[in-house]
């Protein structure tokens, strides 16, 4: 509780929960803000005709457009208030894609968490040969340059599968459990030695048990708190993957997508802006949301930063 | 520290093993035919050309004779052909690394120096106006996608402006090499140009190369301010700064002399992150730029599928980052006499 008030206090950081609770509103309201053509398909980005030319917003004040599709006065196509690429409406993508980087963010975020803490937590708790196999087996992950890494498994990924939101997903998880497994290792190494979990073995309690019941409860809260800072940082990565034509399929709603139609159109960009400023304020609005909460989340939990100067 | 250096040395061949054999297990999971249509290079003229070119790569035996193979092949410095760069990877790798070596040198300079200033200062100044500027400056450009603030560049200083175009130099240039009169020495269009006092091809190849910099740049500057940041808030609160001060030594001395060379040690340790950090940034932003470097190289051989391309810059890259972590370890130790190597 008190860190919740020490980041509502901070300028920084709340300026940071303002912009993820913007949105979260975006992505709830999205069926409202940005009513899709079929309900049963609302993450295909509606395509206003065939032009491949990008076409501009239909007003200056693409405010003014918007509120025309939320009463209802005007439908998307004609109100197209971003403007289109390839015919496909900038401004439904962006609504819609807000739920795809939530979707994405946290389920990356999420698995790459629990493999860390499986990989971890059997590491550090078995010890001895086995935690030496699986930390190289870390070590030689961490030799990947990341995102080639990624970039790689999900153009392995794709003729397997097919061009889609899992395959760049897997990419992510596949190469990002590593941090979070060394974390949770160096935490479980120091709570094993503990008298509580003496006695839980003195008792005869299961491996198992003394695990779930006793260790990972008292040694998760950091990882989880990284994790958590980690959000942004998959975003990006996701947008990257998107943007190399690695993401999701073509049309889907997926600010990356949407900009990686620009590099078509690089020598007119300064007619063409819109296809790169509002996709890419979306991508950097949100990213920067959740690292301004993590940034202030790290300033006050480290304890060698408390005290005067 | 000589044992420790050695003992290090030994667990890179380790290392690369296991990461060849892990790239070497994810391609096994497409099938020899797809495979195969790697190698091809045309739309195959007779049904047996599949057979044939499965039958010459050996794509049909198991994954672990193929990758005995390709060890052997790698042991005698032969890596392969790589179908992108339509050279041997070897030849790739050397052809691509110059590119991204001046790349790389030209942005290290203003990451360095900027980053350090600016966290002695965000640090110095704690809680001020200049503090939460500098630190949402550095926040903006951890959160800024590398390819959408390149493509903004691109936007303003190429489409609106003409500045700077991308690629690496203009075609004048291209074609002086061709002819031969300017001569490419150390591959470095910088450095080529000022030994041979062409300040025309220094400064075009200047024009290409800002946007790239600037671009790589600002992402690596949050992660150095802050660690130089938090090193120096926490350096500031010795007791020998307060010392200094009790001793009415000036603030410029306290700062520069006692408390920001002490600061520096731990931003010592992340030079292996900003390595990595780096290798990760080529890729993207010599792909936006069009810039002809090892990055864009490696995403066209990702995206297209180049197999032993990706298995040749992989092994690059693990060679790199563990001589790089190997080289800032021994800085390290050379720089705060407590860290003793074992």
């Amino acid at each position: 509780m008190r860190t919740l008030n020490k980041l509502l206090k901070n300028p920084l950081s709340l300026t940071g929960i303002i912009l993820v609770l913007f949105f979260a509103g975006v992505a709830i309201a999205a069926p409202w803000l940005a009513p899709p053509e079929n309900p049963n398909e609302p993450y295909r980005i509606i395509r206003c005709g065939y032009l491949p030319m990008p076409q501009p917003p239909n007003s200056s004040n693409p405010l003014e457009g918007i509120w025309k599709i939320i009463t209802r006065e005007a439908t998307i196509c004609e109100a197209r208030p971003f403007g289109l690429i390839e015919s496909y409406d900038i401004y439904y993508g962006i609504v819609w894609g807000t739920r795809t980087a939530f979707f994405v963010g946290l389920v990356i975020t999420g698995l790459n968490v629990l493999i860390g803490l499986i990989v971890g937590a059997i590491g550090a708790y078995f010890g001895r040969w086995l935690d030496e196999l699986l930390m190289r087996i870390t070590d030689i992950f961490l030799a990947f340059p990341f995102l080639v890494a990624a970039i790689t498994m999900a153009a392995v990924l794709q003729p397997l599968i097919g061009r889609g939101l899992i395959t760049a997903m897997i990419a992510l998880i596949v190469f990002g459990w590593m941090s979070y497994a060394r974390l949770i290792r160096g935490d479980i190494l120091a709570i094993k030695e503990r008298d509580y979990v003496y006695a839980a073995q003195a008792i005869g309690a299961p491996h198992s048990r003394i695990l779930l019941r006793h260790i990972i409860p008292n040694a998760i809260y950091p990882t989880l708190v990284v994790g958590s800072m980690d959000i942004g940082s998959y975003v990006l990565s996701f947008a990257a993957l998107s943007f190399l034509g690695l993401g999701a399929e073509r049309g889907y709603a997926d600010w990356g997508q949407i900009i990686s139609f620009a590099r078509d159109w690089i020598p007119r960009l300064s007619d063409y802006w819109y296809i790169v400023v509002y996709p890419g304020a979306a991508i950097l609005l949100f990213v920067l949301g959740w690292n301004l909460i993590g940034d202030a989340f790290r300033d006050i939990l480290d304890p060698r930063l408390r005290g005067r100067v | 520290m000589l044992a420790y250096i050695i003992r290090r040395l030994l667990l890179l061949p380790i290392l690369l093993l296991g990461v060849t054999i892990f790239i070497f297990a994810f391609f096994s999971l497409l099938s020899p035919e797809m495979r195969a249509s790697l190698y091809l290079t045309d739309v195959p003229k007779s049904p047996d050309a599949m057979e044939r070119v499965i039958k010459k790569y050996g794509l049909d035996q198991p994954i672990h004779i193929q990758y005995w193979n390709w060890l052997n092949q790698v042991i005698r410095g032969n890596l392969g052909w790589s179908k992108t760069a339509q050279r041997p990877v070897s030849e790739a790798l050397l052809y691509y690394l110059p590119a991204t070596l001046e790349l790389a040198l030209w942005a290290m300079l203003p990451v360095l120096l900027v980053g350090i200033w600016l966290g002695i200062l965000s640090a110095v100044h704690q809680d001020k106006l200049i503090d939460h500027t500098t630190r949402v400056f550095a926040l903006v450009g951890w959160s800024f996608p590398t390819f959408v603030f390149g493509l903004l560049m691109l936007m303003y200083f190429y489409a609106k402006l003409q500045w700077f175009p991308p690629g690496q130099v203009s075609d004048w240039v291209t074609r002086e090499v061709i002819n031969g009169t300017f001569i490419r020495y150390t591959q470095l269009y910088t450095i080529d140009a000022l030994i041979q006092g062409r300040f025309d091809v220094f400064l075009d190849s200047l024009r290409h190369i800002v946007l790239p910099v600037i671009t790589l740049a600002y992402v690596q500057w949050a992660l150095l301010l802050r660690v130089t940041r938090s090193s120096m808030l926490e350096t500031l609160r010795q007791e020998y700064i307060t010392t200094a001060r009790a001793k009415g030594l000036s603030e410029r001395v306290v700062i520069n002399k006692h408390a920001a060379r002490n600061a520096m040690i731990p931003v010592a340790t992340i030079g292996g992150l900003l390595l990595i950090n780096l290798l990760n940034g080529v890729v993207i932003t010599e792909t936006v730029f069009n810039y002809p470097g090892i990055g864009r190289w490696a995403a066209t051989a990702a995206v297209q599928l180049d197999i032993l391309g990706v298995l040749g810059f992989t092994l690059f890259n693990g060679f790199l980052l563990v001589v790089g972590n190997l080289v800032v370890d021994i800085l390290y130790a050379l720089i705060d006499p407590r860290v003793r190597l074992e």
